[in-house]
C-alpha cells in the first residue's frame, strides 16, 4: 500500500486509473445526490434542512483527514527525511482547504434556519475557522517562499502546529458547551442518526473521498514532475 | 533501522510536542470562561463571581409546560434537569424553539434564578430521524 505512493509508481500510473476513478466517482455521487435529495426522509425537527448535512459532514471529515495526513507526512519528512513526503502534503492542502470552506459555508446555511444565526464564536466553529487559517498559511508558504528547501521547512512547522488543532476540533463539542451538536457517529456507540439518513451520508462520504483522491493523484503527479524538472536544472 | 540522527529527531519532536500541548492546554484552561459558549443553570447556581451587568449565555432544555405567552414575547424555564432558571424573552421565537428541546439564551441575569433576554437560539441535538420514527418513539414512551 505504502509503496504505491513512491514517486516512480505514481509517475507510471497511467491516466486510465484516474479516468476509472472519475467514472466511479460520478456514479457514486449521482446515487448519493439522488438518495440524499429525493429518497431520504426529512428530519423530525429540521425538516428538509437536514439534507445540507449530506454535504456538510463528509466535507468536514475530509478537511480534517487531509490536514491529519499533511501533518503526519510532515513529521515523517522531518524525522526520516523522506523526499516525496512534502510533495504529498503540498498536494493535499488545496483539497483540504476547499472542503473546509464548503463545510463552513454549508454549516452557515444550515445554522440560519436551525439555530437562527449564520455564525457564532463557539468552540467548534472557531476551531474550524482556525483550521482554515492553517490551510491558508500552509499554502502561502509554498507560494511565497521560492526556495524549495526553505519552503519545506516553514510549511513543516505550520503543518505540525496545525496538527494540535485537530483534537481540539474533534473534541470541542465534548470538552465545552457549544452551540454545535455533538457527533452523531462515534466509534464507541451506536449512531444517533437513523439508518435512512446514515446510508446516504456514507455514500456521499465515499463519493467525495474518491473525488479528493482523484484531485490528489493529479496534483501529486504534477508536483512530482515539477520536482524532477527543477532538480535536473541544477 | 533508525539511524542515530532520526532517533534524536524523534526525541526532540516528542519533547517539543509535549510542551506545545501543555501550552495549548493551559491557555485553553485559563480561557475556559470564554471558550464555553453558554453556562448551564447548575453552573450559574455554583458560580460565585457572577456579574449581573455582563452579557452571558444560558443554555439547557426548555422545560415541558413552562412556556407562557406574554406581550411581545414569552416566559419559559431553562432546565438542565438539576437546576432551573426562569427566562423572560422579548422578540420573535425561532422556528425550532419548542418544549423539551435545547435552547440558548443571550442576555443578562437579574438574579441567579431570573434571566432577561432578547435573543434566543434553538440548539439542535445529535439525533436525526424521520418524523414517523419520532412519532413511533413518542408512542412507546
Amino acid at each position: 500500500m505504502f509503496k504505491n505512493f513512491l514517486p516512480n509508481k505514481i509517475l507510471s500510473i497511467n491516466n486510465k486509473l484516474i479516468n476509472n476513478l472519475i467514472s466511479l466517482m460520478i456514479v457514486i455521487l449521482f446515487i448519493g445526490f439522488i438518495y440524499a435529495i429525493f429518497i431520504s426522509p426529512p428530519d423530525y425537527i429540521q425538516g428538509d434542512a437536514v439534507r445540507i448535512m449530506y454535504v456538510h459532514v463528509p466535507s468536514s471529515f475530509i478537511s480534517l483527514g487531509c490536514f491529519a495526513i499533511i501533518g503526519i507526512a510532515s513529521i515523517l519528512n522531518l524525522i526520516f527525511k523522506i523526499k516525496f513526503m512534502p510533495l504529498i502534503a503540498k498536494s493535499l492542502a488545496p483539497i483540504g482547504a476547499v472542503f473546509t470552506l464548503i463545510s463552513i459555508a454549508t454549516g452557515s446555511l444550515w445554522g440560519k434556519p436551525t439555530w437562527g444565526v449564520w455564525w457564532v464564536w463557539d468552540a467548534r466553529l472557531t476551531s474550524m475557522a482556525i483550521l482554515f487559517c492553517f490551510y491558508i498559511a500552509y499554502m502561502l508558504t509554498w507560494k511565497l517562499i521560492t526556495k524549495y528547501e526553505k519552503a519545506k521547512k516553514v510549511s513543516t512547522i505550520i503543518a505540525i502546529l496545525g496538527l494540535f488543532n485537530l483534537p481540539v476540533i474533534k473534541y470541542s463539542v465534548d470538552w465545552w458547551n457549544t452551540l454545535h451538536q455533538p457527533s452523531s457517529i462515534t466509534l464507541t456507540s451506536a449512531p444517533t442518526i437513523h439508518y435512512t439518513m446514515l446510508f446516504p451520508l456514507l455514500i456521499m462520504l465515499f463519493g467525495l473521498a474518491i473525488y479528493s483522491l482523484v484531485i490528489f493523484l493529479m496534483q501529486y503527479k504534477s508536483e512530482l514532475i515539477k520536482f524532477k524538472i527543477s532538480n535536473k536544472k541544477k | 533501522m533508525l539511524t542515530k540522527k532520526a532517533r534524536l529527531r524523534i526525541f526532540y519532536l516528542t519533547l517539543l510536542s509535549f510542551f506545545v500541548a501543555t501550552i495549548i492546554f493551559l491557555v485553553l484552561k485559563s480561557l475556559e470562561e470564554n471558550v464555553v459558549y453558554f453556562f448551564s443553570p447548575t453552573e450559574i447556581y455554583y458560580k460565585s463571581n457572577i456579574s449581573l451587568n455582563k452579557k452571558i449565555r444560558v443554555g439547557g432544555l426548555v422545560k415541558e409546560g413552562s412556556v407562557k405567552k406574554k406581550e411581545k414575547g414569552i416566559n419559559f424555564v431553562i432546565t438542565d434537569l438539576k437546576n432551573e432558571i426562569i427566562v423572560s424573552f422579548t422578540g420573535i421565537v425561532p422556528n425550532l424553539f419548542s418544549e423539551g428541546k435545547g435552547v440558548i439564551a443571550e442576555g443578562k441575569l437579574r438574579d441567579k434564578k431570573y434571566f432577561i433576554t432578547n435573543k434566543i437560539l434553538a440548539k439542535h441535538d445529535e439525533n436525526y430521524m424521520p418524523p414517523e420514527v419520532s412519532k413511533a418513539l413518542a408512542g412507546t414512551k
